[in-house]
């Protein structure tokens, strides 16, 4: 199959969804590779660099679109691009099905299968064609540099001879895989990072990247946590509750990066304006939802625009483009995964499996049908999160219940056995001789005194202590010793017999343990 | 000859010089004083006792005693530390042994007696024992059978299961669980033979039901430490340990001895709250370890494991081991059967020079013993502040940067926390997959003794490194800097 990537039509868009490194793989895949004149220029690949891969380039869009049997995209299609599709023609990009409705129907009605990368199911096979996250990823560091390039001040804290810095305070708002990356980059480069999410369950990843988590006290057993791992809309006293976190924060805090995003609707405004007023001048806000309307009430999606009070508040929507070399060689290779997934044979034979979950779920055209929204993939996302338990912290008054109930029933149940154990002694001394029950008294008495002393053995010393009592037990040789002056023969070889292995068994006991010990020392 | 008073206090000074040396290993330091109060306590005993009156024979006691000492240093002073197990198990059935005979010899002894004062033969020239024999009332003779009776079953059992558990333990027998057809009924059904027996020989029955008793008491012993798995065997031998002791009380009894009753007490109790702990170890019911082998316990499936068993060589384990700060390593039943302890000893000391925290975490069932991998180390001059308990270390694996799991299995399975229906569920074991990367040795991709799947393999962070314990650590050792 002929795979063609066309350059970028879209305004300042940089990224290109073929480079030289992918297409070595996509060959590999027995497919050809077209790329047109010109589309890595902004990324930094020129076009020497596809002809020395084995990428054929091609003068005109056109021209690549009519030869390409599958199209690489990055932005989903302009309408000039959606007139050069045409039936049987695949398309993969980022796509946005449910913002591009229209758009939708005219590629289904062209007849071309469209598999939109942003619509790649989240379970752990398709991790590796998760372009959203790479991207994301991206859009999380490149934030930070952001906010690094337009703040006045250092981001870690140093004592110099010049003066004391203090470190930069950074608040992360939205802990998904921009965030996690926002935190990761700010804290390399020293600055102290706070972060919050409305899913309690993301705190200990968020502690995994050096940030403190801000925790909420919200009793009402609120998770914010939908399903496939993203956010779902809060309710009004939670909102209430955080936004009065954030309004703690903010004269505090020196650089705000927001990435409060609920999939298919507005991003939630979360920095209102009267935090931006109460925030120091100087201070920076990169807010990543702002194509989506923006997490802070002053955001202007594209712009970067300063307060009056001389916060720079900046709108960007196209951090990814800004790293056009990076995120063109991820997402490249993200699309290089799905090729390989729709070419099982890695024979250049492409094979649509629609019982693919993965497949089946980026799919958003086939064979001239709408096959978008999918259904729930077969293999569940991310396993729920179970509901925490609540250990119920036992008052004073309780433990002492508990503790006397204990003690109770322990008395119960050594004053059963005492009486149980009388009761026996009591049987057995009615029939028993008087001698015989002297010796018992002993022998229970022994007994407990073992049970008492082995109890404090250390644990290390189990095999000694077991050489030991071995070597003991060897007292059977008494026995053996008051028989053997018999008069009868077969006791007298029975008892010398016995007398031997118990004395080997003594001798030997005794030694091994003390060889045993003598090897134990201290460092 | 001394006079019996002297031997009362002789017998009393030997108590209480062996409970002191059994509480004296509470610590490294006074076990060492321990055995000495063990050496002395035995020493009074045995003198006193064979000075006393009525005992005769000096010609063959004491070349005995001679020969018996020079084969029991031999065998101490050859033993490899490694063939601990063994030896205990052997020397176990050695007290079983010498059990069945001295009973034998007191019903001997007993018609002897029963016969010359029916003859109403002059009484004066028995020795010790038989002349205590004169002086007791039908009650007490009566009570002397069953006594005999016990001594004989008890002693029996512990002769063959101990010689089973040496063959099982020195390779010599195949470890797997192993019964005759018919399985448990056997033993039950020896068990009824054996009752009947016994009651037959109250009732009068010859000296042969005696043999016969012992007989069937010698197959069940054979017969229920054939039928339990190698991974028991730490449970095995302390329990073994604790027949030996019961087996001397019992003695003691026959001979109306108390210093035998106190020691065989004392010992008794000691193997039985051995066991106890190993049982705990392991999660498992006593009397399930007793009826033989793991499987009894899955409610269910086992859970499939996933993913690959990824390997590693000696370079990338010397480079993980270079940059780390700290390092656990588990060493298991593999490290005593390779003879790698001192090759682990020379690891250890070389992280140590460079700096790192090295310690190690051991199981309470590691090995074929308790307290094996304790012995172990220990021989190898591995300090013995540096080695750790579960309960003390299970929490710092999340901190560590290394783990080296050096030759076991079972006892750092996550099964037994992950999957309720595995056979070792609710098993404590050592949490090692919360460390950073885990690299185990081990000789091939086979299950370990249980025969159980261990999914800490398949785990992301984990490597394997096959090879025999030994030489992969040999390996290693030059690459560390």
């Amino acid at each position: 199959m002929k795979i063609g990537a066309p350059r970028e039509t879209a305004k300042g868009e940089a990224r290109v969804a073929l480079t030289p490194e992918s297409a070595v793989h996509i060959q590999k895949l027995g497919h050809e590779c077209l790329v047109e004149s010109g589309a890595g220029a902004a990324a930094g690949f020129s076009d020497e660099a596809y002809k020395e891969a084995g990428v054929t380039v091609i003068d005109s869009a056109e021209k690549l679109w009519a030869d390409a049997e599958i199209v690489i995209k990055v932005r989903e299609p302009s309408q000039v691009e959606v007139g050069y599709l045409r039936e049987g023609q695949t398309l993969i990009a980022f796509f946005w099905p449910a913002q591009n409705e229209s758009l939708l129907e005219e590629c289904r009605a062209k007849g071309a299968t469209v598999i939109a990368m942003d619509m790649v199911p989240r379970i752990s096979r398709a991790q590796k064609m998760d372009a959203l996250s790479s991207m994301a990823n991206i859009a999380g560091y490149r934030a930070v540099i952001e906010a690094g390039n337009n703040f006045g001040r250092f981001f870690t804290g140093q004592v110099t001879a010049a003066g004391k810095v203090p470190p930069a305070k950074v608040l992360i708002i939205g802990a998904g895989v921009a965030g996690l990356s926002a935190i990761g980059t700010a804290t390399s480069l020293g600055a102290m990072v706070r972060a919050f999410d409305v899913r309690p369950e993301v705190a200990e990843q968020i502690e995994s990247m050096g940030a403190e988590f801000l925790f909420l006290d919200f009793d009402e057993n609120q998770d914010g946590a939908g399903s496939g791992g993203y956010a779902a809309p809060s309710s009004p006293e939670f909102r209430e509750k955080q936004l009065e976190c954030f309004r703690e924060q903010a004269p505090e805090i020196d650089i705000v990066i927001t990435t409060a995003l609920i999939p298919g609707r507005p991003a939630p405004k979360l920095w209102l304006e009267d935090m931006v007023k109460a925030m120091k001048p100087g201070s920076v806000i990169v807010d990543l939802a702002a194509e989506k309307g923006g997490n802070c009430d002053l955001t202007k999606p594209d712009e970067k625009v300063v307060s009056d009070n001389g916060v720079t508040i900046v709108g960007y929507t196209d951090f990814p483009s800004r790293m056009a070399t990076q995120s063109s060689l991820l997402y490249s290779t993200n699309i290089r995964h799905m090729l390989t997934d729709l070419t099982p044979k890695k024979d250049g034979d492409v094979v649509h499996d629609m019982e693919d979950d993965v497949i089946r779920g980026a799919t958003v055209t086939h064979q001239g049908e709408i096959t978008f929204p999918p259904p729930p993939p077969k293999v569940k996302a991310i396993a729920t999160a179970k509901p925490k338990e609540k250990i119920k912290e036992p008052t004073p008054e309780e433990k002492k219940a508990a503790e006397l109930a204990a003690i109770r029933a322990q008395t119960k149940r050594q004053v059963t056995l005492l009486g149980v154990g009388g009761l026996l002694m009591l049987v057995l001394g009615q029939i028993a001789p008087a001698s015989f029950m002297q010796h018992l008294i002993v022998f229970v008495l022994a007994c407990f005194v073992g049970y008492q002393v082995i109890w404090n053995v250390s644990h290390a010393l189990h095999t000694p202590l077991m050489a030991v009592t071995n070597a003991i037990s060897g007292i059977i040789i008494l026995g053996a010793v008051l028989q053997i002056g018999s008069g009868n023969w077969v006791v007298v070889i029975l008892a010398a017999i016995s007398v031997l292995i118990a004395t080997i068994n003594i001798v030997g006991g005794f030694l091994v343990t003390r060889r045993m010990l003598a090897m134990f020392q201290k460092s | 000859m001394l006079g019996q008073g002297f031997v009362s206090a002789a017998a009393i000074a030997a108590s209480i010089l062996f409970i002191l040396s059994l509480g004296g290993l509470s610590n490294q330091e006074k076990a060492k004083r321990a055995v000495w109060y063990g050496i002395v306590g035995m020493a009074i005993a045995v003198l006193f006792t064979a000075f006393g009156p009525g005992i005769g024979s000096y010609w063959i006691m004491i070349p005995m005693v001679l020969i018996g000492s020079v084969i029991g240093w031999n065998i101490a002073k050859r033993v490899a530390m490694t063939e601990m197990p063994q030896l205990v198990a052997a020397l176990h059935s050695f007290v079983g042994l010498a059990a069945v005979f001295v009973a034998w010899s007191a019903d001997l002894e007993r018609t002897r007696v029963a016969s010359a004062l029916l003859a109403g033969e002059a009484t004066d020239r028995f020795s010790a024992f038989a002349a205590l024999l004169v002086t007791k009332t039908p009650a007490e003779l009566t009570f002397l059978q069953v006594e005999i009776v016990f001594a004989i079953f008890i002693g029996a059992v512990t002769f063959t299961g101990s010689v089973i558990a040496y063959g099982k333990l020195a390779g010599k027998v195949d470890g797997k669980s192993r019964q005759l057809p018919g399985g448990h009924m056997l033993n039950a059904a020896a068990a009824v033979l054996s009752l009947v027996m016994a009651i037959a020989y109250l009732n009068g029955a010859g000296f042969w039901s005696l043999l016969v008793l012992a007989a069937l008491a010698f197959f069940i012993g054979y017969h229920l430490i054939m039928g339990i798995g190698g991974a028991d065997m730490p449970v095995v031998v302390s329990m073994l340990n604790s027949y030996s002791g019961w087996a001397a009380a019992a003695i003691g009894f026959t001979l109306s001895n108390d210093l035998l009753i106190v020691t065989g007490a004392l010992v008794g109790s000691s193997g039985a709250i051995l066991s106890y702990i190993m049982c705990k170890a392991m999660n498992r019911n006593f009397v399930s370890v007793i009826l033989g082998g793991f499987g009894g316990g899955a409610k269910g499936e086992s859970a499939e494991i996933e993913g690959e068993q990824v390997a590693i060589d000696a370079g990338g384990v010397a480079a993980a081991l270079n940059d780390a700060e700290s390092v656990i390593i588990v060493p298991g039943y593999g490290m005593a059967v390779a003879q790698a302890q001192n090759s682990v000893r020379e690891l250890t000391r070389k992280l140590r020079d460079a700096g790192k925290n090295v310690r190690f975490a051991i199981h309470p069932v590691a090995g074929r013993l308790p307290g094996h991998m304790n012995v172990l180390l220990a021989e190898a001059k591995v300090p013995y502040d540096i080695v750790m308990e579960m309960d003390e270390i299970n929490d710092d694996f999340p901190n560590t940067d290394v783990v080296i799991v050096i030759g076991s299995n079972d006892i750092v399975n996550p099964a037994a926390q992950e999957d309720p229906n595995s056979p070792i569920a609710g098993m404590p074991v050592l949490e090692v997959w919360n460390a950073k990367q885990v690299f185990v040795s081990k000789r091939g991709q086979g299950t370990g003794y249980s025969g159980i799947e261990n999914p800490l393999f398949f785990k992301e962070n984990t490597r394997m490194f096959y090879g025999d314990a030994k030489s992969s650590i040999d390996s290693l050792v030059p690459l560390i800097d």
